[in-house]
């Protein structure tokens, strides 16, 4: 393979003592692939995204990020301030719940505002105009710019947090169950709006959901979790439609009895 | 009249004398002697040691005398004092297992060598106010039972110790100890300095802290495993002697609550310890702190930390009541500079606001 | 018998030694020499990392905590004979705190104390700087209740450590970007923070945002004294000091829409003195030497045009 992949994870295992997280999980993303991780509560598959997003420390295997500067970093020996910048830089992450991924005390401006002026920005001006905009493109109205996110509903403050990751144009953004907790016709609409922006924005994401119907809009590829194991994986058509492992099939069936 | 903000220096003494004669109280009434203080109060001299983390009863009887029974303000006193004393070296450390037991109690067993002994203790008191107290009226002086108290009691912590019940006592390593006093504290703090923050915290904080641990804000499950108070010997080693001599002989109270402990992957259930230990007799607040030292280890074995109790930053930043109390009271100092400041701003805000309003209101019209 | 001190193992130099203490029991300015070496320590290295925070091993002074502790430590380590203090709160040399302050050196160290800034090689002060332009060789000591501009953004000192560490100090643009959105302008009247140096942002203690210009290339030396949390930093000489702002909403200073009515000075950070309960009020320096020396100068003159 040539050095492009985004991110690569090798060997990847997290174990609590006895207990397994997830083990033995390897995977490239490249630029722009969007990879959903499914499988029900239980599976590894937060424990995952929380040791390759750099949240959790491994007990065993690497994943290496292809940084701006210095190319493809191990996460585990990236120096700390490294690491934390490209926490508020390159990447994104998207908690389930929104409460966890914006600052409920500042304003809607102020969280979306917040990774511009860690990385510089000192012009209010020109900070209002990008958070305006961002605010447009999750479709949220401007006159709201100033409020606190408690007075917004669950759909926008997941927008406003979506908003808020992306602001700094990220190449990697991670996803928790980002429609998890909506309603269904409220994550519809969010649904489409995430594919529009990633698509356009050409950013890669890995996307962890219980709820096949979000990475059968969204992502390219799927990685199907069991036991803290990747049992299946392959171009998400392909798996859903023609699944192998038995409890993949299992997984369809049920989406399909729904 | 508030005479504080302008013009100080007069009203400084002045303040001074009148503070000087307010204690002495009505001329009429024979002045409380240090003796008093230290053989009738001496609970509060006990506290104010402690607090002041200076083993000294008469130089505390002053401080409590001086600070009025203000028993904080005793304690800044003595701390105060202490700070000036020049440092010779530490100690050996105590030893509580060689101690002349005054009163020795476990929860957790109905008899263990050694026995029981109540001791002097409020305990079973019914708290009835003792008029004959108002009257003045002598006790006869008890009388010495000529039961032998066996001055080598284990320690009830070692009796589970030898079963692998316990966990086992951190071995001494050769690390100096922490000393609060000399160095600022850092994050995450090792045990000692934790232990010292907390032997010199204030009783009524960690009362608190400690209760709210019982009523599940971080529960750790304690058992009272043991509580002594007695006198036990200080050792010091000078360095031309190079062998250790007594120096003297202090009272404590200590506190072993033994906790239980889920296990891990690597080890075992098994119990754990928490430890509170205080100059005199100081019960509860010995106890509270060995309930907060517990709480406070969570972390290092792997529990959530998510109660107060249990969070060190939060714990050993506010238990000192010489400096909350210094903090606290700093806002009676003059702040009209940054109230102007203040008012500054807010009257501009206003302004700004009036305008816009009248701006809106013409377009309107 | 004789036993070797545990800490600060050096003994005292012979100027030390020969220095006499003004009440007996007590070292020259309280506090004994190897504290004060341990604070002169503390001080240097503040001094060469401007606007960083060094942990130091506060003592227990007999002031309580909040009240100047670290100021006072500060300035008993840096204390000579020779020194002439001045020393102000509020920006006044008789609130009783400052006669407090200036008593306890008298008594301790037996020094000359001064109102007039010009005369004093150090300056003690609670809440502000003074009006006259500080010197070359002289020192500011700023007492400082919570060094950490931080603290309300993240009340974690472990955290602020490492946000320091790494310059991340975008949340604290965004306090600021807040204020804007919600009062049409920057909202901190007072512990305004600054960038020290282009490096470390840093609380300037409770003076008003008026005195922040007053700390940019400074002549004098800057000494900060936290004694409670136990922290020590400083502003060397000539050190670039820079108010926290935007672009387009640049730091100002208070104004007021009168000069003072003692001694008509308009450059200078007033006091509001209410005169009655009628809404009756007058507005005069808040720095009493300065004002009074201006007054003085005035008469002065009149008695001169008069001649």
């Amino acid at each position: 393979m040539s050095g492009q992949s985004l991110l690569r994870a090798t060997g990847v295992g997290k174990s609590y003592g006895d207990r397994i997280g997830c083990r033995d999980v390897s995977f490239e993303l490249w630029p722009g692939e969007i990879l959903g991780i499914v499988g029900e509560s239980g599976s590894g598959k937060t424990t995952l995204l929380n040791c390759l997003s750099a949240n959790l420390e491994l007990t065993a295997g690497r994943v290496e990020y292809d940084t701006r500067v210095d190319g493809m970093a191990d996460l585990a020996t990236m120096s700390e301030p490294a690491r934390r910048m490209l926490m508020r830089t390159d990447w994104g992450f998207v908690h389930q719940n929104p409460r966890d991924g914006l600052r409920m005390n500042l304003s809607a401006g102020g969280n979306v505002g917040e990774r511009l002026m860690a990385v510089g920005a000192r012009h209010y001006g020109n900070i209002r105009r990008d958070v305006i905009d961002w605010l447009d493109r999750v479709e949220m109205e401007d006159g709201r710019i100033d409020d606190l996110p408690s007075t917004f509903s669950g759909g926008m403050q997941q927008r406003l947090q979506i908003a808020r990751n992306l602001v700094t144009k990220p190449r990697l953004v991670f996803m928790d169950e980002p429609t998890g907790g909506l309603d269904v016709s409220v994550q519809a609409r969010l649904l489409d709006l995430l594919r529009g922006l990633v698509r356009e924005l050409g950013v890669a994401c890995v996307i962890v959901t219980h709820d096949l119907g979000v990475v059968r809009l969204l992502s390219h590829r799927l990685m199907v979790m069991q036991r803290g194991r990747v049992v299946e994986q392959g171009l998400t058509d392909q798996v859903l439609d023609d699944p192998q492992h038995p409890y993949t099939q299992l997984l369809v069936s049920s989406i399909v009895s729904v | 009249m508030y005479v504080a903000v302008k013009g100080g220096e007069k009203a400084i003494e002045n303040s001074q004398r009148l503070l000087a004669d307010e204690r002495r109280g009505d001329r009429h009434v024979n002045e409380v002697t240090l003796q008093q203080i230290d053989g009738q109060l001496s609970l509060a001299v006990d506290r104010v040691m402690t607090e002041g983390s200076l083993y000294d009863r008469e130089l505390a009887a002053l401080a409590v005398k001086q600070a009025r029974g203000d028993l904080i303000e005793a304690v800044f006193l003595l701390r105060a004092y202490r700070t000036t004393l020049p440092r010779f070296g530490a100690s050996e450390p105590i030893d509580t297992g060689r101690m002349a037991i005054r009163r020795r109690i476990s929860a957790t067993y109905k008899d263990l060598p050694g026995g029981q002994i109540l001791g002097a203790s409020f305990d079973y008191t019914h708290r009835l106010l003792d008029f004959t107290l108002a009257a003045d009226g002598e006790r006869p002086e008890g009388e010495l039972s000529d039961h032998v108290i066996d001055n080598e009691m284990p320690r009830v912590v070692e009796l589970l110790d030898r079963d692998g019940m316990m966990e086992a006592e951190l071995p001494a390593d050769d690390e100096p100890v922490a000393d609060l006093t000399r160095d600022s504290i850092q994050f995450p703090a090792g045990r000692d300095a934790r232990l010292q923050a907390l032997a010199r915290g204030d009783e009524g904080f960690l009362l608190a802290l400690g209760y709210s641990n019982q009523r599940g804000f971080g529960n750790t499950h304690p058992f009272a495993g043991e509580i002594r108070v007695g006198e036990v010997a200080v050792e010091f080693v000078p360095e031309e002697l190079g062998f250790a001599i007594e120096v003297a002989e202090i009272t404590v109270t200590e506190c072993q609550m033994i906790n239980q402990f889920q296990g891990s992957a690597t080890q075992p259930p098994q119990f754990t310890r928490g430890y509170g230990l205080t100059f005199g007799y100081c019960e509860r607040k010995a106890m509270a702190m060995s309930l907060v030292d517990r709480s406070l280890r969570a972390s290092e074995l792997g529990e959530d930390v998510n109660a107060p109790v249990q969070d060190q930053e939060f714990v050993l930043y506010h238990a000192d009541n010489v400096e909350a109390s210094g903090f606290v009271q700093h806002l009676k100092l003059p702040h009209y500079i940054d109230f102007q400041s203040e008012l500054v701003i807010i009257r501009r805000i206003r302004e700004q606001i009036e305008r816009n309003r009248g701006a809106h209101q013409e377009a309107a019209e | 018998m004789t036993m070797s001190a545990t800490d600060e193992s050096a003994p005292a130099g012979d100027d030390e030694q020969h220095r006499t203490a003004t009440i007996d029991g007590y070292n020259f300015a309280f506090l004994d020499e190897q504290t004060k070496r341990m604070i002169r320590r503390a001080i240097l290295k503040a001094v060469a990392i401007p606007g960083y925070q060094v942990p130091f091993g506060s003592r227990e002074m007999p002031l309580p905590y909040g009240w100047g502790t670290g100021g006072i430590q500060v300035t008993a380590s840096v204390i000579g004979p020779d020194d002439v203090l001045k020393v102000i709160d509020q920006g006044a040399d008789d609130t009783t705190n400052a006669v407090n302050i200036r008593r306890f050196f008298a008594k301790t160290a037996g020094v000359d104390t001064t109102e007039r800034t010009k005369e004093a090689t150090i300056v003690q002060t609670r809440h502000r700087v003074p009006e006259t332009p500080l010197a070359e060789g002289q020192i500011l000591v700023y007492q400082v209740p919570i060094p950490e501009p931080l603290r309300w953004i993240e009340p974690r000192e472990t955290e602020t450590r490492k946000m320091h560490a790494l310059e991340e100090y975008g949340t604290m643009q965004v306090s600021l970007y807040e204020d804007i959105a919600k009062f049409g302008r920057i909202a901190k009247g007072y512990n305004y923070p600054v960038l020290v140096n282009g490096r470390y942002v840093m609380s300037p203690s409770p003076i008003p945002k008026f005195d922040n210009p007053k700390m940019d290339r400074n002549p004098a030396l800057q000494l900060f004294g936290a004694g409670r949390e136990k922290r020590i930093y400083a502003i060397p000489p000539h050190t670039p000091v820079k108010s926290l702002d935007f672009d387009d909403y640049p730091f100002d200073v208070e104004t007021w829409n009168q000069p003072c009515a003692l001694c008509g000075a308009t450059d200078t950070f007033l006091d509001e003195v209410v005169l009655d309960d009628k809404g009756g009020r007058m507005f005069c320096c808040s720095d009493t030497e300065y004002c009074a020396e201006r007054q003085a100068r005035a008469a002065g003159r009149a008695r001169g045009d008069a001649a």
